[in-house]
């Protein structure tokens, strides 16, 4: 998902506390920031949080890359909001991220130096216009898909970021479906455009749940937290599930040869996507590892003299002010 | 890092009529930026008529393990209550 592979911490508190902390989560009590929690509970938030924040903001850069070249004013208009809005996403997550303890410069920096992962979706390229529509419909779907349940999450400041998230979401899921639609039902050339980026964005979109992690001590400690409420597994199963009907009424074609309704089990039967690509890409070689980080450092280091600037005067009218008293 | 912009907890009454309510956060460099970002942040779908801004560190908050002495208290008076008053059908609306 956006945050993929989460390490859990493990935890050495006091049986006690523990026990009382499990005891409010079981009762579906929220953790508010002043309230007591387990060093690994507050670090493995951290982490996903964080991660969370980062491929927001990285997500922008795929669908950045064509606001300026989007067929209609219209699209641009569209897709610019949407981009903003992903802009804020990054902002409440890394403002719920603050309440445990690190600063979001902090968090920024681990991206910039490769200490913490975004989401390996992102280090795909976005060659034509079809490919944002096919953004919008897999990717923000797929991410829906993880954020609904995550607004039941026990830590506060978290759920109350995926609710305001999630009230956001749909409408960059419609229009990605609505622009990719608009292909489909064009041209033969424009349908064959549209084919093609389901092609290319199908299997990276199902490994954005990540890898299967039924045998996962870390996600089960995690799910126990309420840090992660459905499995991999789970997720994945409910997003084909969802996606393939979407697919067909585009006439277009899932690129996968396995793919059948499962009538015992009552879902789609589908074929893995390459589990060692993703490793590769997690590990910064996907096409557009070195792309997004080096943009991502140009952006923070192109900045800084604003960020100075605003600063200083900011501190100079506050000594007027008080001088003026 | 040596320069953070402070930390703004942002406020916003959403429709005339109603209280200010917390929404979230931001960094800004001083109360005018704060507002600014606040508007670009929260208030993107029509969700306020008003903007607070309030810089994180002038709050001061109630300590989660006060919960007891705090709130406890008010539990046992139930007479503050209405519901607590048996008043008869004869007397009509109270
Ligand atoms: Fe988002
Ligand atoms: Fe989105």
């Amino acid at each position: 998902m956006y945050a993929q592979m989460v390490k859990s911490e493990a935890t050495n508190d006091d049986p006690e506390k523990l026990a009382e902390f499990q005891a409010k989560i079981d009762a579906d009590i929220k953790i508010e920031p002043k309230d007591w929690m387990p060093q690994g509970y507050r670090k493995t938030l951290i982490r996903q949080i964080g991660q969370h924040a980062h491929s927001e903001i990285v997500g922008q850069l795929p669908e950045g890359n064509w606001i300026t070249r989007a067929p209609t004013l219209e699209r641009k208009a569209i897709l610019l909001a949407k981009v903003q809005d992903e802009a804020g996403h990054g902002l409440y997550l890394y403002g719920a991220a603050e309440t445990l303890g690190v600063s979001r410069d902090e968090l920024t920096e681990m991206l910039l130096d490769g200490r913490m992962k975004y989401s390996s979706i992102f280090n795909y390229p976005t060659l034509n216009w079809a490919d944002i529509g096919a953004v919008g419909w897999l990717v923000d779907g797929a991410a829906i898909m993880n954020q609904v349940p995550l607004q039941r999450t026990s830590y506060g400041p978290y759920s109350r970021a995926m609710i305001r998230i999630c009230k956001e979401e749909s409408f960059h899921q419609r229009q990605g479906y609505d622009a990719i639609r608009k292909m489909a039902e064009g041209t033969p050339e424009q349908k064959k455009m549209a084919q093609d980026a389901l092609n290319r964005f199908w299997y990276p979109s199902l490994m954005m749940f990540g890898p299967s992690d039924k045998d996962s001590v870390h996600s089960a400690q995690s799910m126990a937290w309420k840090i992660k409420i459905n499995t991999n597994d789970e997720l994945r199963q409910k997003f084909v599930d969802q996606t393939v009907p979407q697919a067909e009424y585009l006439g277009l074609t899932v690129p996968d040869p396995d793919l059948k309704w499962n009538e015992e089990r009552g879902h789609y039967d589908f074929s893995e996507p390459d589990w060692s690509e993703f490793f590769d890409v997690i590990k910064g070689n996907g096409p557009c590892n070195t792309d997004r980080l080096t943009a991502r450092n140009k952006a923070w280091d192109d900045g800084q003299w604003v960020r100075d600037g605003l600063l200083a005067h900011a501190k100079k009218k506050r000594a007027r002010h008080l001088a003026a008293e | 890092m040596k320069n953070e912009w402070p930390l703004w907890e942002i406020f916003i009454r959403g429709q005339h009529g109603m209280s200010h309510r917390h929404v979230g956060s931001l960094h800004a460099p001083d109360a005018e930026m704060a507002i600014k970002n606040a508007r670009d942040v929260y208030t993107r779908r029509n969700e306020g008529v008003s903007i607070w801004v309030v810089e994180a560190n002038n709050i001061s908050a109630s300590s989660p393990s006060d919960k007891g002495p705090l709130y406890e208290p008010s539990e046992s008076k139930v007479y503050r209550h209405p519901t607590f008053f048996d008043i008869p059908d004869e007397v009509g609306a109270m």
